[in-house]
């Protein structure tokens, strides 16, 4: 029997509410439907954060730009450690651009669920799409950190070249790798809120087993594809050889690539393995 | 017969509750106790221990509803309702049975589910809207009017953050109100927002059933809201459908089953979670543990309270609503006078006396709350009840008809005027 159709394209399909097990597909046409929930609950996020700040989008300036100055004071100046030929300034800017974007997801991504409960437990909604919404500000953030990167290139007279063109790759790994973890820890905290405070600890811990603040080379060259499982070491290094010319590292590349989607996966099917308990149990 | 717009066959919820933690006997068991305790929650958690005790909040619910039926949903706290909503909406998973939906759904079971206080009474219907799943275009299109239905004109570039709560209110059933679901499934949003604010939302609901031909689930404590809209009723008793027949027949059998259940004394349970709670509550006339009084008796209330922290000014309030839902009067000592223990207390009794209300013959029902500065702790809602019969007040054999549920105790002064 054919069905009236309506203005809305997804009216009077029928839907069929029931118990499910084990591991969940993704629902990708669902998604789709919905992409303008996602482009609403992405400007709530960059929208509230730069709101009721006085130095509004500054923030975004001054961060990394004070971190770097730091970092180039402590590990720099006082420890001395090498940055492959580069300013010290430059080099360790040029890990923080994806480590920022990295963290900041991280944090953001991780607590959503827990801080907006009532989009769990009072409506339906792809529930993928709110930790995923964290992402928008983290890249507008890294945006603005690529200017002041700019002028810091200029005041060091350091030129790009053609490597400049892998950076929207090597943004979509950083993607691709924060939003893994944060979808498996937001799913983590709805249902064991110890999690928590293991977030702040891994951040942490994970930017000294990034390549941020030292050289990829510093280490044991043996052990540089175990470093390289790490998604960041080779996000990191893709980033120093793409903005200041150093070389490229293909081995590095690669596995840091395929850990980066292996834990955008693992972060999906987690996620989507526990969401049809989130309401029972936030 | 056509293919209903929503087949519930067989729905049932298991919810694990966790059971009141074990006492530690001996201070060797409490401290392997405490060994354990990461484990023993780990456990809890993840569901695989013995603790936990197993709740059905639904039980093999089954019914159809037909394209263009508004279907009321009634009974007592607990009684499953919310869960079937939040299954219908998707929101929770049954644990068994299968749901089949036609159409568009929209579910409503919280004003203004996303709202962020920092952005603008703008942002938020956009936002809002697309919550609901509202696409961007279908609030292009009804923006005016959602705007024009909330009276919010003047604020809409405001943050909602400033705004007065009514106003808040409005603008976030307005924003629900268009979403023109082929479906639309209401818990009891309605009971906030003034009085006048409820009139206009029951009528635009009533607007939408009646107009598109839509089908409409709506749970309420409101009777007569139950009444009014909806053209079946469904009641809901223990997780299982008591009833499902014509709206007027659930109502008036359910409000029956209530009142007889409800009783002058009852014994109360902690709720989880609450630091001071009431352990019983009870109501007499003229002194009179009785649940029918002649109109003029003289009301009291009273409960007997425990608390885990000894408190000096435990907070008591109540409201008294007909049987149909409609409240009357309420006092609450967070806001009026009240005595205060002069030591705190761990348990301890607390009296109202309410005097005489003019009530008109009728039933009426009592809510209770208690809680300490922080807030509500402890919440008994329509837990006792009473009948008030005919008596000849004045002495001059006139009952007054039942205009409103109460009358007014007024002194007349007459004085003739002179003639011009």
């Amino acid at each position: 029997m054919p069905t009236p159709l309506t203005a809305s394209d997804d009216a009077l399909r029928e839907l069929v509410i029931r118990p499910r097990s084990g591991w969940i597909a993704i629902d990708w046409r669902e998604l789709w439907t919905a992409r303008e929930l996602l482009y609403f609950l992405v400007l709530r996020d960059v929208k509230v954060r730069y709101k009721q700040t006085v130095l509004g989008v500054a923030w975004a300036v001054l961060q990394p730009l004070f971190t770097m100055l730091i970092f180039t004071v402590v590990f720099g100046r006082f420890a001395k450690l090498p940055s492959d030929g580069v300013p010290y300034a430059l080099f360790v800017f040029a890990g923080l651009l994806p480590w920022t974007l990295f963290s900041n997801n991280i944090s953001q991504a991780s607590m959503s669920l827990m801080n907006q409960q009532s989009l769990l437990t009072k409506i339906y909604l792809p529930r993928l799409f709110v930790p995923s919404a964290s992402i928008g500000s983290g890249l507008i953030d890294l945006a603005v950190s690529f200017l002041v990167f700019a002028l810091l290139m200029l005041y060091y007279g350091v030129g790009v070249g053609a490597g400049v063109l892998a950076v929207p790759f090597l943004v979509l790994l950083t993607t691709a790798a924060s939003l893994g973890v944060g979808l498996l820890l937001a799913a983590l905290i709805v249902t064991y809120r110890d999690f928590r405070y293991v977030m702040p600890f891994l951040v942490q811990s994970w930017m000294y087993l990034s390549p941020v603040i030292y050289p990829v080379s510093m280490v044991p060259p043996k052990w540089q594809p175990l470093l390289a499982l790490n998604p960041m070491a080779g996000i990191i290094d893709g980033f120093r050889s793409s903005l200041l010319g150093l070389p490229w590292n293909p081995v590095t590349l690669g596995v840091s690539s395929a850990s980066s989607l292996a834990l955008l996966v693992l972060g999906l099917y987690y996620f989507r393995r526990t969401e049809r308990s989130f309401a029972d149990i936030a | 017969m056509t293919t209903p717009a929503i087949k519930v066959e067989g729905i049932s919820k298991l919810y694990r509750l966790e059971h009141a933690a074990t006492r530690s006997k001996s201070f060797r068991e409490l401290l392997t106790g405490m060994a354990t305790a990461p484990i023993r929650r780990f456990r809890q958690l993840s569901g695989s221990d013995k603790t936990m005790e197993d709740f059905w909040a639904l039980q093999d619910v089954s019914f159809d509803v037909q394209p263009g039926e508004v279907v009321g949903i009634v009974g007592r706290n607990g009684a499953g309702k919310s869960t079937l909503l939040k299954v219908l909406s998707r929101i929770v998973e049954p644990t068994r049975g299968q749901v089949t939906m036609r159409g568009r759904v929209a579910s409503l079971l919280e004003v203004g589910t996303g709202f962020h206080p920092e952005l603008s009474g703008r942002e938020n219907i956009y936002l809002n809207g697309s919550i609901l799943g509202m696409r961007k275009r279908e609030i292009d299109a009804r923006f005016d009017e959602i705007v024009a239905f909330a009276e919010v004109e003047r604020f809409l570039d405001t943050p909602v953050k400033r705004y007065s709560s009514g106003m808040y209110v409005r603008l976030a059933f307005a924003v629900a109100a268009h979403l023109n679901p082929e479906i639309l499934i209401v818990d009891e949003v309605l009971a906030v927002g003034d009085a006048e604010f409820q009139k206009k939302c029951l009528g635009k609901m009533k607007e939408v059933s009646a107009g598109g031909g839509r089908t409409v689930l709506f749970v309420s404590h409101n009777m007569a809201a139950v009444r009014g809209l909806c053209t079946r009723g469904i009641w809901l008793r223990n997780g299982k459908v008591a009833m499902d027949d014509t709206a007027e027949a659930v109502v008036h059998a359910y409000i029956d089953t209530a009142a007889q259940a409800m009783s002058t004394q009852v014994e109360l349970k902690r709720p989880s979670g609450a630091s001071i709670w009431m352990t019983r509550a009870s109501m007499s006339f003229d002194g009179q543990p009785t649940m029918t009084a002649p109109m003029g008796s003289e009301l009291t209330l009273s409960i007997d309270f425990e608390s885990d922290v000894p408190i000096k000014h435990p907070r008591f309030g109540y409201v008294l609503q007909t049987l149909e839902g409609e409240k009357l009067l309420n006092s609450n000592n967070r806001y009026q006078p009240s005595p205060q223990f002069d030591e705190p207390v761990s348990r301890g009794s607390i009296v109202c006396r309410l005097g005489a209300p003019p009530f008109m013959p009728g039933r009426y029902v009592v809510s209770l709350w208690l809680g300490d500065t922080s807030g509500d702790q402890h919440v008994e809602l329509e837990v006792l009840a009473f009948e008030i019969v005919e008596k000849d007040l004045w002495g001059n054999g006139q009952i007054p008809p039942t205009v409103t549920p109460m009358w007014w105790p007024t002194t007349y002064e007459f004085s003739a005027s002179p003639s011009p």
